[in-house]
């Protein structure tokens, strides 16, 4: 079976004595290596120059926050257990009176945390979340020097009130009609 | 001129060769990693100041505060001597490398050479082939096979193509009729222009290019880097080595570059020498400032030549590396001492 067209047979067969020389392989080797000098590079400077992504990128999570600024999530576990990579751990907590500016719902997420390590960025949270807590957005999950580190919880997830997070991009249309779906049995 | 003032100028000279040499070595190494990336079509190191022009000093600063390993099974005087026989022998050699003609100031001519040897070639020959006593006693006294077995191939390397590169030079040496370098240089004065007068490297392609394959090799460049091979020897003979002895390994190994380009210039590509120099009908030290300039540019352009090879061709295998110098290039030196010799009897 023929893959490419491109396959070579393998001559174990004497070098002609230009070949031995070696000097016009290494004239030509030279000539291609110069070449690339003056060919465009392909590094990206990094912190100044970021690689364009695409608009659904899937990067570090963010815990969204209602139109009041209380938090969404109820700490129901579905996305825990939609998680392949089982990055997610959750503890549940009761409301206290007085707090409703604070969580939405009567029960909230008292610990919240993702090991980004662990996190493969499937996007599979935020499609299993029911309440439109969980969201993956386009930003890249910073670089640590110990694995604790990356074991992000709620102070890292949760949006800040002042400074929203914008996930439009993420919550396309059919993102959208697929959470209205109520077939599915995590929008029942 | 008068005795101190000699002095003093020979101080000049020599304080200025000296921080040159480590000036252009220090700064090769950074050529080494851009030269490297940009072969590649990467950006290489640009992070320290503008273009990543400091990163010699952190590297520097980085070796130096490294942590300073003597293995304990080691022979610690050899092991101190190794990086500094290496160090100390490159770069005694820039003594005999004219650097440039003459200057010359309130009537008084001044060399731009520190010492004159009528023997300049030879003793060239000599402080590299000590070089390779840096490597063996590092690598013998490091107490470890895999220094070692790069010491000894070190040291079998630049015996074998140390042959080769001899016999080059006595074809070149029977052109030119002397060991001197400064006569050398001299002779090779004006070239394209009004005084018409080829380079060396007319009248010696073959033996310019026996001495540039066996200079690859004294300085352990690729493709003939088999004394500090990765693959095979973890790091040769500097396995053990680590903060700035590994430094100056590393360094000597630069400064070897550097001079044996300035050397391969002066041999074969006319020194301090550029074209149409005489038919400028500029002032005499003008043109000696120039001849220098001209002169780093050619050894700027082998340093790149170097790392042009470097990131081109793949280590040779040891038995190749054996065949190639004493199969085909002492076979290849002796034919052309031969024909120059014939041709220096017959045609003049």
């Amino acid at each position: 079976m023929q893959l490419t067209n491109r396959s070579k047979t393998v001559v174990n067969k004497e070098m002609t004595f230009w070949e031995r020389m070696y000097l016009p392989a290494v004239i030509s080797g030279v000539t291609i290596t110069i070449k690339h000098l003056f060919r465009k590079k392909a590094t990206i400077r990094y912190p100044e120059t970021k690689r364009e992504i695409a608009a659904v990128w899937r990067g570090q999570h963010v815990l969204k926050r209602d139109d009041k600024g209380a938090e969404r999530c109820t700490a129901c576990g579905l996305c825990a257990v939609a998680c392949p990579a089982e990055a997610i751990t959750m503890v549940a907590a009761e409301r206290k009176k007085g707090e409703e500016n604070l969580y939405r719902e009567e029960k909230y997420a008292a610990t919240y945390e993702i090991n980004m390590l662990r996190c493969i960025f499937c996007g599979l949270c935020e499609e299993a979340c029911p309440k439109e807590a969980i969201f993956l957005t386009d930003r890249i999950v910073s670089t640590d020097y110990g694995r604790n580190g990356f074991v992000y919880g709620k102070d890292k997830l949760v949006e800040k009130v002042d400074e929203r997070i914008d996930v439009t991009k993420r919550q396309t249309e059919s993102v959208l009609a697929f959470k209205q779906q109520k077939k599915l049995s995590h929008n029942k | 001129m008068i005795l101190t003032d000699y002095f003093i100028y020979k101080l000049i000279l020599t304080g200025s060769v000296f921080g040159i040499t480590l000036f252009v070595a220090a700064y090769s190494t950074y050529a080494e990693r851009k030269v490297a990336a940009f072969l590649q079509d990467r950006l290489g190191p640009d992070r320290a100041g503008p273009f990543g022009i400091l990163q010699p000093l952190a590297d520097g600063l980085k070796m130096i505060m490294k942590e300073e390993i003597i293995p304990v099974v080691s022979n610690k005087l050899l092991f101190v001597m190794g990086p500094s026989i290496a160090m100390l022998t490159a770069l005694m050699a820039g003594v005999v490398i004219p650097w440039g003609n003459t200057l010359i100031l309130d009537g008084v001519e001044y060399s731009l050479q520190i010492a004159d040897l009528n023997i300049g070639v030879l003793y060239v020959f000599a402080v590299v082939s000590i070089g390779v006593y840096g490597i063996m006693i590092g690598g013998w006294a490091s107490n470890n096979k895999f220094s070692l077995l790069g010491a000894i191939r070190a040291s079998a390397q630049m015996i074998s193509y140390e042959v080769a590169m001899g016999l080059a030079i006595i074809a070149l040496v029977v052109t030119t009729g002397t060991l001197s370098l400064r006569e050398i240089s001299a002779m090779q004065s004006g070239g394209v222009g009004g005084d018409w007068n080829f380079w060396n490297v007319v009248h010696q392609p073959l033996g310019f290019l026996i001495f540039l394959v066996c200079a690859f090799a004294e300085c352990n460049r690729t493709p003939f880097d088999l004394p500090e091979c990765e693959t095979e020897l973890v790091g040769g003979y500097h396995t053990e080595y680590s903060s700035m002895k590994l430094g100056f390994y590393l360094f000597a190994e630069y400064i070897n570059m550097f001079v044996s380009s300035a050397v391969i210039s002066t041999l074969y590509f006319g020194g301090y020498n550029f074209p149409f120099m005489n038919d400028l009908g500029l002032d005499h030290n003008v043109i000696t400032i120039l001849g220098t300039l001209a002169f780093f540019a050619k050894i700027v352009f082998f340093i790149f030549f170097y790392m042009w090879i470097r990131w081109t061709i793949p280590r040779f295998r040891y038995d190749q590396l054996m065949n190639l110098g004493w199969k085909i290039l002492i076979p290849l030196a002796i034919f052309n001492i031969f024909v120059t010799a014939l041709v220096s009897l017959f045609w003049k």
